[in-house]
């Protein structure tokens, strides 16, 4: 069914990506802004404070908000063109159905109805979870904890999971086992006030720009930074030590650490015996763990893994951050335990300048981490298969036990069950798994074996392109609501602008299906945001996630409220675990034992060079909005693969060959960009782009066993020099755009 | 007027590339869709480094002494305004003499355009738009006696240039050579190809 209703190209040539290089009416309008709202940037993690200028029912331009405390009107360029995606002709104004010849509008009446026909029979016909769903993280708070909801209640399927799972689930898995809550330990405000600063696998310059920025604001202070990533990237240039590892090899360096911290006694005994349980069990796992071992694993001069250890163990105050670089591995969660083992082993938490924090990469991928569209959880971060947390929801919900489904398959696990057959219809909400989750090709053959495949999306994504029917939903700046950043903030997303044409919110969008489900007693009391997030705040209650102390205006007022933030008269916790209180029962915090594993695949002589993916600064993720933007896809318009000169010279390639870089999953062929900071051994591709321009074409499905994340940082490749003959045509048509740039 | 209080420092050491200024400067009310600032990659091949270049608001600028219009004005606060528009002739001496690669000459506007640190927003107390926005303060402006105490680095006003000696009102941020440059994974690893 849904195969591509037409070809690819024409595809592109109706719905885009088309490039919105100046605002409404082009610069020479200058309309004059009418409204200025303040909100937040729709991009990564850290959900930068901006200010959108509003004219008629469109935003023109942007302002830096300088009083919002944490970005004070700092941007990346995405937040700064950001605002280029609201009046953008690739917008879906329609809803639309598939049709031998592509896709053509239909009443919103029809479309409904249609999509509720075809749930029922799938349901009917193959159970209840036949029928999954798939959502995003870059919804607002409400319209995750709605997602969650509406799956469970509305479809009644216990299969929906979200685009967290590709992101910080290993980091929200990793920080439960060792602190029982899963958020960033600090406010980023502690940062500045570290002696030295641990970044483990995270390309801050590119990915959470304005992080440096209190990086630096430390390192003003004399601050020390040891950056831990294959690849020197801008921040690691001027690191006081820069650990270039091998990819997949992040715990035996952090175990290596903790065994050099315990020898030379740089372990705070007190600390360790008085606030954490399970010290000896993660010193065991790491007893061989010596300089020679671990350099002979990760590829680092043993001298290097001593430095670090000093640094490390020596300093008073510190601050460990991490990203999808240690996350995105078949043992991401190990690897998040030994990052945080090392942290609890020096005592340097929950005070100030003593902090711990996985950079949350997506939009609202804490807030999506907490209030249920994971398959295994309930709103307020509750356990769905723990008895008492179900009777929790089910009495907000006004449910029974049985009408709430139990744990169901993850995303990767959803597409692998749609590959099988098991599952064979599904909604798609603001996720773009054709490009984002790995080994693509198989991820196309899953969507074209279903039987019914329904999209909610504002642009025609490269996922919704196999849709049967596509709702068009509504843009960030279209609706009100609040997200979480990457530091535990709960922030204020205002609505700007209407949505255009028949484009309704994802919200609306849900209750009007659910009521059409015959589920209506659940949604209908759903009339504003603000009426779902006052729901949010009761099923939150008394979780680890506790929102029920936060309003609207308190968030207004406070500039973010930090969760938990049990009463009204709570001001929120920016910094958690003061006084060494974890969350556990005991109040302990608990060291994991990470004794190191190889990668699920590793180099051998047919594939012998490592691939790791990633993101550049100019794009976000699956690239829907930023491949859309005139600015960003200037500045990098297609992807490459970054190969070490050395190793390049071996295979007799120069800059800007054509390379078919080919794992086990697929084959590209892109533009090879010569640069010395790499590893040798391994090459880098960025990951933004759909088809036959998709890192994820060469990906594996391996995932890791407690978190489920995709394994997108490690895997093994081959390259050959080829001819510029064999680049896809869509790279030459974006090769020809960027040069024209 | 700028206060004198305030200063503008740019410290290429930070500079992460993201371009956040250049995609800022076109946004500015002045010269809406053109930036003023050029981002370059030093050399990519060896380093990520990349060095942003904006207008360094010479004491004795030579695009204005090399405009044979007069149409380059420095106001009493030490802003190098862009051409004036009714004077300019577009002739591109500016563009030529500019020791630091700064006025733009744009084919079909025929007239010169540079940075004049967003007259509209430095004049009435708010931050140039590229120092507003660069996430890692590579681009700053504060008051001059603030620099010190955030920076370990020294600002930069003198430049010699052949046989000029160049003042600015914009500085440089020099940094401190204690820093390492780790430029090669290569060179940090040892030999396990
Ligand atoms: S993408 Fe992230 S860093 Fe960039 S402006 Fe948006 S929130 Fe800020
Ligand atoms: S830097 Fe160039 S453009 Fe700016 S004032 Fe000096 S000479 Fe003129
Ligand atoms: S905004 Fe700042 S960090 Fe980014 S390129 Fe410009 S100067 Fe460099």
């Amino acid at each position: 069914m849904a195969h591509l209703p037409t070809d690819a190209s024409r595809l592109r040539a109706e719905f885009g990506p088309h490039l919105n290089t100046a605002p409404p009416g082009g610069w020479d309008a200058d309309l004059r802004p009418e409204r200025i709202v303040e909100t937040h940037c729709c991009f990564c993690g850290q959900q930068c404070g901006i200010k959108l200028k509003v004219a008629g029912n469109k935003v023109v331009g942007f302002d830096p908000w300088e009083e919002f405390p944490f970005n004070k009107g700092k941007l990346c360029p995405k937040g700064v063109k950001r605002y280029l995606q609201g009046a953008h002709p690739d917008r879906l104004l329609h809803a639309m159905k598939r049709t031998d010849s592509g896709f053509v509008p239909m009443g919103w009446d029809e479309a409904m109805e249609r999509t509720v026909t075809e749930i029922t029979r799938i349901q009917e016909t193959y159970g209840k979870d036949a029928f999954a769903m798939l959502s995003g993280v870059s919804l607002t708070n409400e319209k995750s904890y709605l997602a969650g909801k509406f799956a469970r209640l509305g479809l009644g399927t216990r299969n929906l999971d979200y685009n967290g799972r590709l992101c910080m689930v290993s980091a929200g898995a990793g920080n439960k086992k060792a602190f029982g809550v899963d958020r960033a330990a600090n406010s980023w405000e502690d940062i500045p006030l570290a002696d030295v600063i641990w970044v483990s696998g995270a390309n801050v310059a590119e990915c959470a720009p304005i992080t440096t920025d209190y990086i630096w604001r430390a390192r003003d202070r004399g601050a020390r930074l040891i950056v831990v990533d294959p690849r020197i990237t801008p921040l690691a240039r001027t690191a006081d030590l820069a650990l270039p590892l091998r990819p997949g090899t992040d715990s035996a360096l952090t175990n290596g650490i903790l065994h050099l911290l315990d020898k030379w006694n740089l372990v705070d005994r007190d600390f360790v015996r008085d606030h954490t349980s399970g010290f000896e069990a993660a010193l065991e796992a790491a007893r061989d763990c010596t300089p020679e071992w671990t350099s002979a694993v990760t590829g680092l001069p043993a001298a290097a893994i001593e430095k670090a250890a000093r640094m490390w163990g020596e300093a008073a105050t510190s601050f460990l951050l991490h990203a999808r670089g240690i996350e995105h591995q078949s043992k991401g969660v190990e690897n998040v335990n030994s990052c945080i083992n090392i942290v609890l082993a020096t005592g340097r938490i929950g005070r100030p300048g003593c902090g711990y924090a996985t950079i949350t990469g997506q939009g609202n991928g804490q807030g999506g981490r907490e209030h249920g569209h994971k398959c295994d959880q309930l709103p307020g971060n509750r356990d769905i298969e723990n008895p008492g947390h179900r009777a929790h929801i089910c009495g907000v919900w006004g449910c029974t036990d049985e009408e709430l489904p139990r744990k169901g398959l993850s995303a990767q696990e959803i597409m692998n069950e749609i590959h099988e057959g098991g599952i064979k219809g599904l909604l798609c909400l603001c996720f773009n798994p054709v490009v984002s989750l790995p080994d693509s090709t198989f991820t196309r053959e899953a969507l074209e074996k279903l039987e019914f495949f329904v999209s909610l999306d504002f642009f025609l994504s490269e996922t919704a392109q196999h849709a049967d029917i596509v709702f068009p939903s509504a843009l960030h700046e279209e609706d009100d609501g609040t997200s979480t950043s990457a530091e535990g903030r709960v922030i204020r997303i205002r609505k700007a602008v209407e949505p255009p044409g028949d484009a309704r919110t994802d919200w609306e969008i849900m209750v009007e299906l659910a009521r059409r489900l015959g589920k209506g007693k659940f949604f209908d009391h759903f009339t504003s945001p603000e009426a779902i997030f006052q729901e949010l705040r009761r099923a939150s209650s008394g979780g680890t996630a506790d929102y029920g102390g936060i309003t609207y205006e308190k968030i207004e007022k406070q500039m973010g409220v930090f969760w938990p933030c049990p009463t009204e008269d709570h001001p929120g916790t920016p910094r958690l675990f003061e006084g060494g209180r974890f969350f556990h029962p005991d109040g302990r915090a608990k060291f994991i034992p990470t004794p190191w594993r190889p990668p699920m695949e590793v180099v051998d002589a047919e594939y012998p060079v490592w691939l790791t993916t990633g993101r550049v600064v100019f794009h976000y993720l699956s690239g829907t909005q930023t491949r859309r933007i005139g600015f960003l896809v200037e500045q990098c318009p297609h992807p490459y693969v970054e190969i070490h000169p050395r190793l390049a010279r071996n295979l007799g390639i120069a800059e800007g060959d054509a390379v078919s870089v080919a794992t086990r999953r697929g084959e590209l062929v892109l533009p090879a960009k010569l640069v010395t900071t790499i590893r040798p051994d391994t090459v880098f591709i960025p990951y933004h782009w759909p088809g036959n321009l998709g890192a994820n074409r060469l990906t594996a499905r391996n995932l890791d066993p407690v978190s489920r994340i995709p394994e997108f940082k490690v895997s093994a490749c081959r390259l050959a020099r080829t001819t510029p003959d064999r680049f896809p045509p869509e790279l030459l048509e974006l090769m020809a755009a960027g040069k024209g740039a | 007027m700028v206060s004198e209080e305030f200063g503008f420092f740019i410290d290429p050491q930070r500079c992460i590339g993201c371009r956040s200024c250049v995609a800022a400067c076109a946004e500015c009310g002045t010269h809406r869709g053109v930036s003023m600032i050029h981002l370059d990659e030093l050399d990519r091949l060896a380093s990520t480094q990349t060095g942003p270049t904006v207008c360094m608001h010479c004491e004795d600028p030579i695009c204005a002494m090399s405009c044979p219009a007069d149409a380059i004005k420095r106001t009493e606060d030490g802003v190098v305004h862009a051409s004036q528009k009714p004077r300019c002739v577009a002739c591109q001496n500016c563009e030529l003499s500019c020791p630091f690669g700064v006025p733009i000459v744009l084919p079909g506007l025929e007239q010169m355009l540079k940075c004049d640190l967003c007259y509209d927003r430095s004049s009435v107390g708010l931050k140039p738009m590229c120092a507003t926005v660069c996430p890692s303060q590579a681009l700053l402006f504060v008051p001059k006696h603030e620099v010190a105490a955030l920076r370990g680095s020294k600002p930069l006003r003198e430049f010699r240039i052949g046989a000029l000696t160049i003042r600015t009102r914009n500085a440089i941020m020099v940094p401190d050579p204690e820093i390492p440059l780790n430029l090669d994974a290569s060179i940090l690893i040892e030999g396990d190809l």
